[in-house]
């Protein structure tokens, strides 16, 4: 009946990893309030494995859910693996979201790119996920011209 | 599960149907079902209950029943207005060139800019920070060629009440047709079309407490316009279709309504809308109230929520029951953000954080004081969720 399902639901109202960590190894921060979402989030790596993240997000139910969602899913995961997540795989473990509201997702999955690259560059690491990724490049592919 | 009570505050959205008008429209789906065109007792009845109907409306808006055309909705009535005036004038060689504002309705934006396809050419004026339109750019952007102007009379988001008497004698003074969207305006601020000096006039049934699906174009007399709906000869031969009986008494009874209760109606959507605005500017920091404060929509009450994102406010309000938009309610499944409040040049981060609060005739205090409650619960977590707040900014 809702615009969301009841997991989306689940997630927008009770956000998991909602915050900021003491000193993060990674912080990524992805789009801009002036296109309406917006999520940072820093991770904790330990023997590259993402051992804690913490989000803050702006911006509409699916933004905060796929925020939610994305630092679940990458907690205990190695930094390769949480490479292999895309907005897809978020979407999917969602449960789906309606059709306008997939863009959302895209920022969860860059934020956390945006993030490990910081952590990667701080450490002097190479990850093949990262390969050809740009965390300054313009999310130009954002769709704004649906309407009604 | 968290508190819950049903809090209405969205009548700018639509309106229930008041009992009232829900008694007399009942009558005309089993008992007097006629069709109003037929010469026998129970056709003529709908005939005469058409009638009736007619000068209702016409009263509420100090016209003449033979002025009034019932149309299918309020959409369709600014449809028929601007498409068949533009076309009527152009085949007479008069012109191709509309004006209307930037901050319309999309039943008058989407139209203007069909329009520009078949080949008009559209001004589409700006307004200031409050939403007004001035008057004297209107008078600069008359043409030769002008041949309609449409400027609506209240916005649906941020309830300007535009200068329309204003408007139209600009307009008379250079021989162009006005069309005014009057939706949202009708039954909640005084309308004389005599007064105003409009030669069209757009309503709907469902903002006054009537059925959704029943609206009427104000047609001054002496000005000729195509039909719009080909067929039969219903409404003096102007828009064909069997009347939609039950919703055209409906209409009539909502609007004899809105008439008797203008005052009253007004005085209490106001002081509850007045209540909400300062109970929010005391309670939450960081807001603020977009459009004017003085000619407004009684009802009206547009805010930004900074360092928050609408739809968000929206959904949480949902949960305790509260009912609010982000903007226009059409625009909520848009990732646009308003173009009413882009005009009025409110920035875009800001503009994803407005919503718009209607007030209405079954609002009451209490529910103002839930609203205000949940919403400095919900402000308060949204704000701690987002990483943009007063000390970092923006960015
Ligand atoms: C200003 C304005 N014009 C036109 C309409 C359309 O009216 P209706 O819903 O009857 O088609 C609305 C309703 O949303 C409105 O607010
Ligand atoms: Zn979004």
């Amino acid at each position: 009946m809702g615009l969301y399902n009841d997991k989306v639901m689940d997630h927008f109202m009770n956000p998991r990893n909602v915050g900021e960590l003491e000193n993060p190894d990674g912080t990524g921060v992805y789009g801009s309030p002036v296109c309406g979402d917006m999520m940072q989030v820093q991770i904790k790596v330990e023997n590259d494995v993402i051992v804690d993240a913490k989000f803050k997000t702006f911006g509409c139910g699916s933004a905060i859910a796929s925020s939610s969602m994305a630092t679940e899913m990458i907690i205990g995961k190695t930094i390769d693996e949480a490479l292999a997540i895309s907005n897809k795989t978020i979407i999917d473990e969602l449960g789906g979201l309606p059709p306008v509201k997939v863009h959302c997702s895209v920022l969860a999955d860059h934020a956390i790119k945006c993030a490990i690259y910081e952590y990667a560059e701080k450490n002097g690491k190479k990850y093949k996920g990262l390969e050809g990724f740009d965390p300054n490049e313009e999310e130009d592919d954002h769709d704004h011209v649906a309407e009604e | 599960m968290a508190e819950y009570k049903n809090v209405y505050l969205d009548y700018s959205a639509t309106t229930p149907v008041k009992e009232e008008v829900l008694k007399e429209m009942i009558p005309y789906f089993i008992e007097h079902y006629g069709n109003a065109s037929s010469l026998y007792t129970i056709g003529l009845e709908s005939k005469s209950a058409l009638d009736k109907a007619r000068e209702q409306v016409a009263n509420l808006v100090g016209a003449s029943p033979k002025e009034i055309y019932f149309t299918g909705s309020g959409s369709e009535a600014d449809n028929w207005a601007l498409e068949s005036t533009a076309f009527d004038m152009r085949a007479k060689g008069k012109g191709n060139h509309i004006i209307t504002s930037c901050i319309e309705h999309h039943a008058v934006l989407h139209t203007c800019e069909y329009l520009e396809k078949q080949g008009f050419e559209v001004t589409y004026l700006d307004v200031d920070k409050e939403g007004f339109v001035s008057p004297e750019d209107l008078e600069k952007a008359i043409k030769d060629e002008t041949v309609l102007i449409s400027i609506m009379f209240v916005n649906n988001e941020i309830g300007t009440i535009e200068p329309i008497k204003e408007l139209a004698e600009v307009a008379r003074r250079h021989k162009v047709l006005f069309h005014t969207d009057a939706v949202q305006a009708l039954g909640n601020v005084e309308i004389d079309v005599k007064d105003l000096g409009v030669d069209m006039l757009s309503m709907s049934a469902h903002k006054i407490y009537g059925p959704k699906g029943q609206g009427a174009l104000y047609i001054r007399r002496g000005v000729r316009i195509s039909n719009f709906i080909h067929g039969g000869a219903q409404e003096m031969g102007k828009r064909a279709g069997t009347e939609n009986m039950a919703g055209i008494v409906g209409f009539g009874k909502a609007a004899e309504m809105a008439r008797t209760n203008l005052d009253n109606h007004i005085r209490h959507c106001s002081e509850l809308r007045d209540y909400l605005v300062s109970e929010i500017e005391k309670k939450i920091p960081k807001v603020f109230v977009n459009g004017s404060r003085k000619h407004r929509h009684p009802g009206n009450a547009n805010i930004t929520f900074e360092y928050i994102e609408g739809e968000s406010i929206l959904l949480l309000m949902d949960m305790y029951g509260v009912a609010v938009s982000t903007g226009s309610a059409c625009s909520s499944k848009s990732l646009n953000p308003s173009h009413v409040l882009s005009a009025i040049g409110i920035p875009h981060e800001m503009i994803h954080g407005s919503i718009r609060f209607t007030t209405g005739d079954y609002t009451t205090k209490e529910e103002i004081d839930f609203a205000v409650e949940k919403l400095v619960e919900v402000v308060e977590k949204l704000r701690e969720l987002s990483p943009v707040n007063s000390e970092k900014g923006w960015n």
